[in-house]
């Protein structure tokens, strides 16, 4: 029969302790998001109403909704992605399926993971730099296309690393079958590798929405307006080349600390509709990756 | 029968190798010129954004005096008579805060990196981590709206003092906003150390906890510093956080609720109202080229603390 020596006991009361000790770090961590989150929404509901989401901001922001706002960031979205996506999974496809093992590649890599870490505000200065004044798209003012490319060069890394996660799933054997029946490379990557891949890659892709339309910092500067008084609120509001736009994450920024007369409960709304963007395309993303790994046929 | 085997060898019998034209084998060329560019398009933009930053501060360093930009603590770029760029109490900002986050985020963040990856086990361990990459998408905006709107009364309240954005505030939301990737990395790195490990360890009659504090986390280690070091990169870069957070004010903090300024956030705040070409405009390219140089350093030793494991 087994006996509890204290030792022993000891042992085991060490083990409950550590569990939830480690358990409260986490919930720590966890817990007062949803408090917060759930602060946030409760101020700001009253607030959100269809007119909130599709009229104009006027009287400076404090009147009016966010129709602009939402627009901006769809053009922003779109147009970065547009730029990362392709470039960013055939880099993707470049490592995984055409690097071999040498300095060289290693560089590549060591670019992508520095790329990844560089701070925002420095993306943004590059965006200024590169595309505001160098590239002049808009005579050395700031435009959506600057903010766009801007965005695309920061969410890069990030498209490269999840496609390539996504390239490596597929199991070399794929591969080997095609290429005995005769495939060059690029056949085998077209017909086998990206077929069986592209759930993983579009994953990831889905994620830089979200983050693309948080970012503040780097748009700011070489994009976004602070605020802009538009009459139409139809889809079209905005010239991509010519045009400064609003965004969300920049029309929250304002709204909480430079604008006048603003209703208490606008800036919730606001973070409401950001944290509802974000979290609804990062839901769709993550449960998008659940069912296809339920359905992985290797 | 006699063979002929230049029968067998005949051109009718070749044929049926199928041969691709020549548009197609150049087509493919051309696609695999793009994949190639591709993918060497990180080092073309890394070189570019240091490259761009660079050469709009460039005309200003030959009026730069070098201990006043890193050690005067006077900052005062818009002054018309004589304006002083000293970024010693922002470089003194951004430690601060990011020294302080790292305090509160290092221990709860590899605590919970340890809970996710030895603690818990199938729906709760998915669910964690499906929340904590929720906490990672919030937007720093909102982060920042956050410790100006719900995180100031909290603190002016609990702490009775004066101003409720400082340094406190925004190191508890770098703390907050740093934790995910010190979680995601943290496991990564338990993860890598070989089962043989732990079963060893029971075999031997230790409990987890045990386990976790003689075999794990030392074998774990490197891969956690680098988890740690992600973080420290993250902290460092933040801007819009710490924008709305801090307080904004010049200021060598004396205590953690003393408002401080940080390299980031001076960039956000002022860029938009230089004008291009002026010194304030190229003193904050050369705050940026700054504040590249210490996030590549420090991403730099994360990767080759994270590749020497590997190796090993």
């Amino acid at each position: 029969m087994f006996t509890e020596t204290p030792f022993i006991r000891k042992k085991r009361r060490n083990e409950v302790i550590a569990k939830f000790f480690f358990g409260g770090m986490a919930a720590a961590m966890v817990i007062p998001l949803f408090l917060i989150v759930g602060y946030i929404v409760i101020q700001g509901w009253p607030s959100i109403s269809w007119e909130f989401l599709t009229e104009n901001p006027r009287s400076g922001g404090a009147k009016g909704g966010i129709w602009a706002a939402i627009v901006g960031t769809f053009y922003i979205v779109f147009f970065s992605l547009a730029f990362s996506a392709p470039i960013g999974v055939l880099a993707a496809v470049y490592l995984n399926e055409y690097a071999t093992e040498n300095w060289f590649t290693r560089i590549v890599n060591l670019a992508v993971i520095n790329l990844a870490g560089v701070p925002s505000i420095v993306h943004g200065l590059f965006g200024v730099g590169a595309f505001v004044y160098f590239a002049n798209f808009n005579n050395g003012k700031k435009s959506i296309i600057a903010a766009a490319l801007t965005l695309a060069v920061m969410t890069l890394p990030v498209i490269i690393a999840s496609t390539k996660e996504a390239l490596a799933a597929v199991p070399r054997q794929f591969r080997e079958a095609c290429w005995n029946v005769g495939a060059t490379r690029w056949q085998t990557i077209w017909k086998i590798v990206l077929p069986n891949s592209i759930s993983g890659i579009l994953t990831g892709v889905i994620l830089q929405v979200s983050r693309t339309a948080g970012e503040t910092a780097p748009v700011m500067l070489t994009g976004v307006a602070t605020y802009k008084l538009l009459d139409s609120t139809g889809l079209f509001l905005y010239h991509p080349i010519t045009d400064q736009c609003m965004a969300l994450s920049m029309h929250l920024y304002y709204i909480a600390t430079q604008a006048n007369n603003v209703p208490h409960s606008t800036p919730f709304a606001i973070a409401t509709v950001l944290i509802g963007v974000v979290l609804i395309v990062n839901a769709a993303a993550i449960s998008f990756r659940v069912y296809l790994r339920s359905r992985k046929k290797w | 029968m006699s063979k002929e085997p230049t029968e067998v060898l005949s051109p009718a019998l070749a044929v049926p190798i199928a041969r691709r034209g020549q548009a197609a084998v150049l087509g493919e060329r051309v696609i695999e010129g793009l994949v190639y560019l591709c993918g060497i398009s990180a080092i073309v933009f890394v070189f570019g954004i240091f490259f761009f930053v660079f050469k709009e501060g460039a005309p200003f360093l030959a009026k730069l005096d070098f201990k006043e930009f890193f050690f005067s603590k006077e900052w005062i770029p818009t002054s018309s008579v004589q304006p002083k760029y000293g970024i010693g109490a922002l470089i003194v900002g951004t430690l601060s805060v990011t020294t302080l986050a790292m305090v509160i985020a290092v221990p709860f963040g590899l605590g919970a990196a340890i809970f996710v990856s030895e603690f818990c086990t199938g729906k709760t361990k998915e669910t964690l981590k499906i929340v904590i990459e929720l906490l990672a998408a919030i937007p720093s905006v909102v982060w920042g709206f956050i410790g100006l709107s719900v995180m100031s009364p909290v603190i002016i309240a609990v702490f009775h003092v004066p101003v409720g954005v400082n340094l406190f505030n925004a190191a508890m939301l770098l703390a907050l906003m740093s934790v995910p990737i010190m979680v995601s990395m943290g496991e990564d790195a338990l993860k890598a150390v070989p089962d043989s490990y732990r079963e060893a360890g029971i075999a031997l009659g230790a409990t987890r906890w045990q386990l976790v504090y003689r075999v794990l986390l030392p074998a774990a280690k490197n891969g956690l510093l680098a988890a740690v070091l992600l973080g420290v990169g993250r902290a460092i870069g933040e801007t819009m956080a710490v924008l709305m957070a801090t307080g904004h004010a010049v200021n060598i903090p004396d205590s953690i609720f003393d408002p401080v300024r940080t390299l980031t956030a001076t960039i956000a705040a002022e860029l938009g109202e230089t004008s291009h070409g002026s010194p304030h405009y190229q003193v904050l390219f050369l705050i940026g080229v700054v504040l590249f140089s210490i996030t590549f350093v420090v991403n730099l030793a994360a990767d080759f603390i994270v590749k020497g494991i590997k190796r090993k």
